[in-house]
């Protein structure tokens, strides 16, 4: 029996890891004709690309600061994409809870890190997940399209968040709609000072201790799908509502769980973005991370800690950039964006559609 | 010399990994004939007509239509070559009309004015020739099962095939549309037609066919004039061994209530009345059967007594406590020892994205041993899917198999194994042998007959009226929504519950009479 199941299962786990990489490649390789057509080398630009993403210390630092935000923006779509849930909402989850950490942090202004830093990190997960809670409940209750509420609940965290910083947060006598800099004690506290504090030297970059938390989060996400009831629920809703009323599962309940989770995920991303790097809360923080973040929480398929090469990938991808547009005149932001189209493209809509007769016979 | 074959597969081999689903299956089906093909689950039928059909190509072997060899690389070379296939389930589109349904893929205009007025035509024409009758502007919704069927036989003849192929055409048809199907095929076979029709119900076979091939384990094991056997003879062939068809298990001896319902009422989903004013009662140590035409309530009822859909009205009462009827939910039954099998297991009871292994524990996914403080545990549910895949003789025995790859009948077998092994109180069980092969039926016939002899309750919803006369100590019979007689199993002829079930009471019969 084992003889018989071991290859195919080999096979099964093959397909999981090398699909999404061709997918990926398929996307960078129709990228590349298309720079070969307006006049660029694709090789030189994607030596470029790889080496302003990891090429030196500081690279790598940036590439990681943008992953750990597309990393939380990701597990929050992955997370409700198990329960069959569309959750569009990041980008204003993402917004409001950075609202929640940069409201704990003015207003404990001043006090030590130790205290500050976790209740912010609570008022982030209760700020995001209360943002998408509005909706969850409007599609438990009453079954309004979840799509279209948290489109909307992303405009209105938008116009939320314009109206606090131009008339109640901004820092008296500035004309910038942003909020006074938090004291350094309110931080989340970055690799570089970390390093400093030990004696070592790294290179200047913002990525800070928000990392380890994103890649606790993802851990635990995988953890609660696969492993706990709650996740089974989960899975069972998103697998088969109709089970999950034979098994007397409240599907509506599981809704509103599924989605509060993506929210709390969401909004620890803006505990990256406004603790992290920028030190005060600004206008478009988020800056489409969660968008990027659909893109992510779909590549990731069923498997949970696919989140974080998606994350990478598409950090990647956002730090490469800058210098493949320094490196080449031609390539402007717009050709970077189609470049991250056209992968989400194939590794998202096109997700194993393309494939290797090898890989298909696992299936 | 005689004519060649109308059709002929000569030495069809395929395999699929490890599966090695038919072994050099070589067949001749006569034009003007009906040949039966049965054999049990995974016996190969269902790969050898889709290799037919060009929806899977043979690793090794040859087809021959009229003596000549064909190469069908997809359905729709068949479909050209004569060649029409009328699925178990229907491909037709709900809410588009009969006719529409029949020209689709045909209509090779940018505008469908031609087509549609042709195809009208042609619809008269088919009529005429076949006896095959359809309203041509009706929505296939607002179509009865029988109907939906004929539209699939009307779309094969539309397409000219000569060669007809029907995958277990009976199984959603109660006994009158039966009779209708098989009354078309015969004169389809009368007008030269070749009848292929796949099935394990014997009785159907000898009933309806002039020849019949046995599959077993991917091989021809078996092949006849339909005249020459029998059902025992066939059966034999297709298992290798006797399979008694009498009744099953002891007598009844009824003990304590389990279950009282009084005066309960049931909307569907959709909200129409489905049950009204209804009265049950279940005791331990006897198996009820509800009977009933398709459509008389029998889904819901079995629905509504597992908390899936609410009971809007009446009482309810477990082992003599009566219960709060916002309380008779999926979720706090199955601790009370509620087990319940429903009629549609694809839909209801399994997950088909779950491994095997994870769609065992549906139900019971929050106690032990699958779970323990919220904590899934997955050696125990391993070891549990493991043990059930052995008892009820699963196969594949893989729990990691994803559950959706599975066949029919064992999904069903493992959805059995799932409530019969928690050994509860009362089994709530709809068609429990639906697609399951006959070796397999007798093993679970002979489950529910020991529940009985244990002093368990069992409430049996089929459509299957040889399988409620072998079980059932009571029989209910159903109509629109109410129980309207109760039959003990000799006096359940056919000819009385089929008045019963199409509503005629012995009571209404009395007052014609008298």
């Amino acid at each position: 029996m084992t003889a018989d199941t071991e290859p195919s299962r080999g096979k099964a786990v093959a397909r999981a890891v090398l699909q999404p990489i061709f997918d990926v490649l398929a996307g960078l390789i129709v990228s590349g004709l298309i720079l070969a057509v307006i006049g660029v080398d694709p090789l030189a630009a994607s030596k470029s690309l790889v080496h302003g993403a990891f090429g030196y210390p500081e690279a790598i630092g940036y590439t990681l600061y943008y992953a750990t935000t597309y990393m939380f923006a990701g597990l929050s779509v992955w997370l409700a994409l198990r329960a069959g849930l569309f959750n569009i909402g990041g980008e204003g989850q993402i917004y409001l809870g950075g609202l929640g950490a940069g409201l704990v942090c003015v207003a404990l202004d001043g006090m030590p890190g130790i205290v500050v830093v976790p209740v912010a990190c609570l008022a982030a997960i209760t700020f995001g997940a209360a943002w998408a809670f509005i909706p969850a409940f409007l599609l438990a209750k009453r079954g309004s399209s979840l799509v279209v509420t948290t489109i909307m609940f992303n405009f209105l965290a938008a116009a939320v968040m314009t109206w606090l910083l131009t008339a109640v947060m901004i820092k008296p006598g500035q004309a910038a709609p942003e909020t006074a800099e938090f004291s350094a004690s309110s931080w989340m506290p970055s690799f570089t000072s970390l390093a400093s504090a030990l004696g070592i030297s790294i290179a200047n970059s913002p990525v800070n201790l928000s990392l380890i938390l994103a890649l606790l989060a993802v851990a635990g996400g995988q953890f609660l799908v696969g492993r706990t009831v709650a996740g089974y629920h989960l899975r069972v809703v998103g697998g088969n509502p109709d089970a999950a009323a034979y098994a007397g599962i409240d599907a509506g309940w599981v809704a509103i769980f599924a989605l509060c989770l993506a929210g709390a995920c969401a909004g620890l991303a803006g505990v990256n973005e406004v603790m992290g790097v920028h030190h005060r809360l600004i206008l478009d923080f988020p800056n489409g991370a969660g968008f990027v973040g659909i893109a992510v929480g779909l590549m990731a398929g069923r498997n949970g800690w696919g989140v974080i090469p998606g994350a990478l990938l598409f950090a990647a991808l956002a730090q490469g950039s800058v210098d493949l547009m320094i490196d080449n005149p031609r390539i402007n932001p717009e050709l970077v964006v189609m470049v991250q189209g056209l992968v989400i493209f194939f590794a998202g809509a096109l997700r194993g559609q393309l494939t290797l007769p090898k890989l298909r016979a696992a299936r | 010399m005689s004519s060649p074959a109308a059709l002929e597969l000569i030495g069809i081999e395929k395999s699929f990994g490890s599966i090695h689903a038919n072994r050099g299956i070589s067949i001749k089906f006569a034009a003007g004939s009906i040949h039966g093909l049965i054999g049990e689950n995974g016996a190969g039928k269902s790969t050898l007509m889709s290799i037919v059909f060009g929806m899977q190509q043979p690793d090794v072997g040859a087809i021959r239509i009229d003596g000549r060899t064909v190469d069908f690389p997809t359905p729709k070379a068949a479909i050209t070559a004569g060649i029409g296939m009328v699925h178990q389930h229907f491909m037709l589109i709900d809410r588009c009309t009969v006719l529409e349904n029949l020209l689709l893929g045909t209509e090779n205009n940018f505008a469908l004015g031609k087509a549609l007025a042709y195809g009208r035509k042609r619809m008269a024409e088919l009529a005429r020739e076949y006896g095959l009758a359809l309203p041509p502007d009706t929505r296939v919704r607002d179509l009865s099962i029988g109907e939906r069927q004929s539209v699939e036989i009307l779309k094969a003849l539309y397409r000219d095939a000569r060669i007809l192929i029907l995958d277990e055409p009976t199984s959603v048809l109660n006994a009158e549309q039966k009779e209708r199907l098989f009354a078309i095929l015969r004169t389809l076979r009368d007008a030269g037609k070749t009848v292929i029709f796949v099935s394990h119900k014997l009785s159907e076979i000898i009933a309806l066919t002039d020849h019949v091939a046995v599959l077993r384990q991917g091989r021809m094991v078996g092949e006849t004039a339909t005249a020459e056997t029998d059902e025992a003879a066939l059966a034999t062939i297709m298992i290798g061994g006797h399979v008694d068809l009498g009744r099953i298990g002891g007598a009844a001896e009824p003990g304590e209530i389990l279950l009282e319902a009084n005066g309960i009422a049931v909307c569907n989903p959709q909200g129409e009345r489905k049950i009204d004013n209804l009265d049950l009662t279940l005791r331990r140590g006897e198996i009820v059967a509800i009977a009933g035409l398709a459509g008389s309530g029998q889904s819901e009822l079995l629905q509504a007594l597992a908390g899936i859909l609410p009971i809007d009205r009446g009482r309810m009462s477990w082992r003599g406590q009566a219960m709060d009827l916002r309380n008779w939910r999926a979720k706090s039954l199955r601790a009370l020892g509620i087990a319940h099998v429903p009629d549609e297991p694809r839909r209801f009871g399994l997950v088909a994205d779950f491994s095997a292994a994870e769609s065992a524990i549906l139900g019971y996914h929050d106690c032990k041993p699958a779970a323990r403080h919220g904590l899934l545990n997955p050696r125990a549910i391993l070891a549990d899917c493991n043990a059930a895949m052995n008892d009820f003789d699963v196969r594949p025995r893989r729990p990691d198999i994803r559950t959706g790859a599975m066949s029919g009948g064992n999904q069903q077998k493992l959805l059995l194994a799932r409530e019969m092994r928690r050994d509860p109180e009362l089994l709530l069980i709809g068609e429990p042998t639906q697609g399951v092969d006959i070796g397999a039926v007798a093993a679970i016939q002979a489950r529910l007959a020991d529940m009985r002899a244990r002093g368990k309750g069992v409430l049996l919803v089929t459509s299957d009226l040889d399988q409620i006369r072998a079980l059932a100590d009571r029989i209910l019979v159903m109509n629109s929504g109410a129980i309207v007689g109760e039959l003990s199993p000799d006096q359940a002829t056919d000819r009385e519950l089929g008045l019963m079930m199409g509503g005629v009471t012995t009571k209404s019969r009395a007052q014609i009479s008298g």
